[in-house]
């Protein structure tokens, strides 16, 4: 009664692991709900918008179906070139403070006992569980040039003419670090947390002073959190135009802002499509370069 | 011969390219206590899985009490699990632990509760009903997880390597209260062990497997005394392995050549051994013995590498010509070889065991229950 | 060991002006609730009246209860979905899955607004109502793959034997999953219900994107009054939000000392 060579190879061809009708059934309910979603609310709105980038635009917004690579192209004129490259140099100066601002506290926070640090953490977070929006604002009664900073600064004499420091870069970028600062602190925290105190130990033990050791074992070992902080700067920080309408006053625009245009003030579909997709693709390539260095993808949620 | 109560008959189960267990056919009989023995990775596992439903196999029929189970959930087959991390609910109490199956049967408040006080008796564990499994020892959360399983009251229970965790002294003392345990409820336990010492105190039978196959399935002494296979012979316990050729057979003996000399074997007529087959001769340390003067029927011979004093036993190891160590265990101490002498090894006839292979064991098992038919296939 | 102490006195002082940066605009926001001034944006003087007004605002009552509305339809489909999508792909190797299981991360790998318009785009050429549905929809979308990450990651630290063992005692698969596998990974249920609920009141880009005409939630209400500056009204309000919020972590963390101090006693007695 042994199989013969073809009837195993048929069985291995099947290959699946065996289960049985009701598990099959089970699963199949358990998973079908996110499978309708994420078809219908995921992948088929991201295959319009690609789709619709290819398109034209009619006279008063009205889409016409005929492809053509104009969008694209127009992305390349100055005027938006410009927009882009702000967009990036904002973000990309957001970023490198939020992570060297950041790091240290996510060190102390991983030094401390495992009680202090998730007070601190919901400490953390607190501010932004309540309204983003209206605790930002309270960074134009800050910042303006009547707000409690120039107020101040003028009344003790250091200065006579109030200092510019609301709608400009500068309170766009204190405005990004505020809002996205306690997000890249939690995945640095926790490859601080994971780090072998060990390997630590070991290097200062070879002679390594604190600062040698930082940048030889501390740093390489952390870098996964650390780019998964960069990402989930980068990523809201590029679109997030509530910021620079809010401090920047219109003086400056993000990709956000522009795209947003696209679908309020413009009515240009295709063009806001194509700007979408370029700066999904921009994303798409950080988080490739983040999980082909090893990075989970599961820590850009927790 | 008894009721065979699991059935096995040509069970495959591949993964992948992986074939992990290969047309396995076992009967278990009813009361028995059956050990799957391996190295780690053979397929009992697997095996044992399979029977308790977690694992469905690729082709082969699977059958408990006669009926047959290999499509069927894990909650329609009438046997139950020891897991090998005990694997209890950690959101209950112990109590709740042992219940959670007769509570799932709907079984009547009165009734559940004098059988969980039962159980918990069983284990010893009386009084403990209230603790949390976070509060219990490894020792006591394995109590909970046989109280848990038989509970049910199983025709089989499955015990998927229960002692693995625990340390050697409280193994030890875990093995004699589990046998205690299977004589007095007198169900069926199919064990898995990688351990060959627990195998041989614990069964009543083994099923040696090796690679997804049953190399042997036979009772610890048939085992250890009359090794089906190179496999075997070398799995349980210390052995000495002669690879030879057959030279001649006369009647029930026959001569073997090795490289190193020839010796005289008893041979069983049923293997149908001819001269020129190639076969292995097994002999257990106990049972090889010397002389400083060659014995009729033997010339092999060896140079005495060192003896070494084990309490009143004495391990000799002998050097052959072609680098091959014998070992010899001996309790007499009169009459020994000095380091460097030259010795003869010979053995008693019936101890030493002719393997000759590919007269795997397949069908063996099978002939010896009845009920199980192996012709019936889907 | 003198270097030592120095630094970690400097890495407090630093702790404590970046939580004094966390905190000093929720202050301002705290102080200006009781601003006399409604452009609010210079301090004239103390008053309680906002807090009056905005009792008897019922617009702003209106959007307050449309924002949790919004919030828990949206907890509620992001849980029940994400938590089963996590339980039903545990153990899924097929191909196509693996496709749904990465697209589940795309909503928070890409930018919010790149959703919002594709979303935006879709309801229209479909011809779905935008509305209150239309940003439960995108909420959901957004909020899906915390509950799904923070529930797989409870999965994957639960030993499958124990659900097995339940399979073996005779319970079907739908017990398994009510009285094994759900109080198992309970905790991550829970914080990925917060987690979405938290996103959801706080959502401003999708939801202006999808919604109608008559609906408004507290993000968009603020965000168009911003221009005119944000009336201490909704600085109250936000106010009031954040007390409970507070209010809520310091039971939590009273309750979590007590019981483990209770732990402790137990310890002592056992």
């Amino acid at each position: 009664m042994k199989k013969s060579s073809e009837e195993l190879k048929a069985l291995k061809k099947k290959g699946r692991i065996m289960k049985s009708k009701r598990e099959r059934l089970t699963t199949f309910v358990m998973q079908a709900p996110l499978t309708i979603w994420t078809v219908l609310f995921v992948l088929a709105p991201f295959c319009l918008l690609a789709f619709m980038s290819f398109m034209t635009k009619g006279p008063l917004g009205i889409i016409q179906y005929t492809p053509t690579l104009a969008n694209y192209k127009e992305i390349f004129n100055p005027v938006y070139a410009d927009v882009i490259e702000q967009s990036l140099v904002i973000a990309g100066w957001t970023t490198a403070l939020t992570i060297l601002l950041g790091y240290p506290l996510a060190n102390f926070i991983a030094k401390v006992k495992s009680k202090t640090a998730s007070l601190l953490t919901i400490l953390l977070m607190l501010p932004l569980w309540v309204s983003g929006l209206v605790v930002l604002y309270s960074f134009v009664i800050i910042l303006n040039n009547s707000g409690l900073i120039n107020t101040f600064l003028q009344n003790i004499g250091v200065l006579s003419e109030p200092l510019q420091l609301l709608y400009n870069n500068f309170a766009i970028i204190v405005g990004m670090i505020y809002m996205f600062l306690p997000f890249a602190v939690l995945p640095m925290y926790s490859s601080i947390e994971k780090l072998d105190r060990g390997l630590i130990e070991a290097s200062k033990d070879l002679g390594a002073g604190p600062i040698k050791t930082f940048f030889n074992v501390t740093l390489p070992l952390t870098s996964p959190g650390i780019f998964a902080a960069i990402i989930l700067t980068f990523i809201p920080c590029i679109g997030y135009y509530m910021v620079t309408d809010m401090l920047g006053g219109g003086t400056s625009l993000m990709i956000g802002n522009l795209i947003y245009r696209q679908f309020t003030i413009s009515r240009d579909w295709p063009f806001g499509a194509a700007l979408s997709m370029v700066l999904a693709l921009i994303i798409f390539l950080m988080v490739v370069i983040y999980t082909k260095l090893g990075g989970d993808l599961d820590d850009l949620g927790a | 011969m008894s009721k065979a109560i699991v059935s096995m008959m040509n069970v495959d189960k591949i993964y992948g390219e992986n074939h992990v267990v290969k047309n396995m056919n076992m009967n278990i009989a009813e009361g028995e206590f059956l050990t799957l023995l391996g190295p780690s990775g053979c397929g009992k596992t697997t095996t044992l899985r399979m029977i308790s439903g977690f694992e469905l196999p690729s082709s082969g029929t699977i059958k408990v009490q006669g009926e047959r189970v290999e499509k069927k959930e894990p909650y329609q087959r009438d046997v139950n699990t020891v897991f090998q991390n005990y694997a209890l609910f950690p959101n209950m109490n112990v109590y709740d632990n042992i219940a959670y199956g007769l509570k799932v049967k709907k079984v009547p408040k009165a009734e559940l509760h004098e059988r969980v006080m039962e159980a918990l008796k069983m284990v010893q564990l009386e009084g403990f009903e209230k603790r949390r499994i976070t509060q219990m020892s490894g020792g006591q959360k394995q109590r909970v997880a046989i109280a848990r399983a038989i509970i049910n009251r199983p025709k089989v229970l499955l015990l998927d390597e229960p002692l693995g965790a625990l340390d050697l002294k409280l193994r030890k003392q875990m093995q004699i209260e589990l046998k205690r345990l299977q004589k007095k409820l007198g169900i069926t336990f199919v064990y898995v062990t990688h351990d060959q010492e627990e195998a041989l105190t614990m069964s009543d039978r083994i099923a040696i497997i090796n690679q997804g196959r049953i190399e042997q399935l036979a009772t610890p002494r048939e085992i250890y005394e009359n090794p089906k296979t190179r496999f075997v012979a070398g799995f349980i316990g210390e052995i000495n392995l002669l690879e030879s050729m057959v030279l001649s057979v006369d009647g029930d003996t026959a001569v073997v050549g090795t490289e190193v000399g020839k010796a005289t074997v008893k041979i069983d007529p049923k293997k149908k051994i001819k001269a020129t087959d190639g076969v292995a001769v097994s002999i257990r340390p106990e049972n090889m013995k010397f002389s400083k003067k060659p014995v009729e029927g033997f010339s092999i011979k060896g140079v005495v590498k060192e003896k070494i004093f084990v309490g009143n036993l004495i391990k000799m190891m002998v050097d052959l010509n072609d680098g091959t160590e014998i070992k010899i265990n001996r309790f007499d101490t009169s009459d020994l070889a000095e380091d460097g002498e030259l010795v003869y090894l010979y053995w008693d006839l019936d101890k030493g065991v002719v393997i000759k292979e590919k007269n795997l064991v397949d069908t063996d098992s099978v002939r010896d229950i009845e009920g199980g038919d192996p012709d019936e296939e889907e | 060991m003198k270097r030592k102490r120095v630094l970690s006195i400097i890495q407090k002082i630093y702790v404590v002006l970046l939580f004094v940066f966390f905190y000093a605009p929720v202050a301002v926001m705290i102080v200006f609730s009781f601003n006399t001034s409604k452009a609010n944006v210079v301090w004239q003087g103390f008053t309680t009246r906002w807090y009056g007004e905005l009792m008897s605002d019922s617009e702003l009552w209106e959007i307050f209860g449309m924002t949790i509305l919004i919030a828990i339809l949206t907890t509620i489909f992001a849980t029940l979905i994400g938590t089963m999508g996590a339980i039903g792909f545990k153990k899924e190797k097929r191909k196509w899955a693996k496709l749904i299981t990465n697209s589940v991360y795309f909503p928070i790998i890409i930018p919010e607004i790149v959703l919002a318009v594709s979303l935006f785009m879709i309801f229209n050429t479909t011809g779905v109502a935008l509305g209150v549905l239309a940003i439960v929809i995108g909420n959901t979308t957004i909020c899906l793959p915390y509950v799904y990450i923070t529930v797989k990651s409870r999965l994957v630290g639960m030993d499958p034997s124990i659900e097995e063992a339940s399979l073996d005692l005779g319970a079907d698969r739908i017990y398994t999953l009510f009285h094994i596998t759900i109080p198992q990974i309970l905790p991550g249920i829970l914080s990925g219900a917060f987690m979405a609920f938290s996103l959801a009141l706080d959502e401003l880009i999708i939801t202006s994107f999808l919604a109608d005409a008559g609906t408004t939630t507290l993000p968009m209400k603020v965000y168009s009054s911003m221009k005119k500056g944000i009336s201490p009204e909704i600085n109250a309000l936000t106010t009031i939000i954040f007390s409970v919020s507070a209010a809520g972590v310091i039971i939590y963390l009273v309750a979590d000392v007590i019981k483990s101090h209770k732990k402790l006693f137990r310890r002592h007695h056992s």
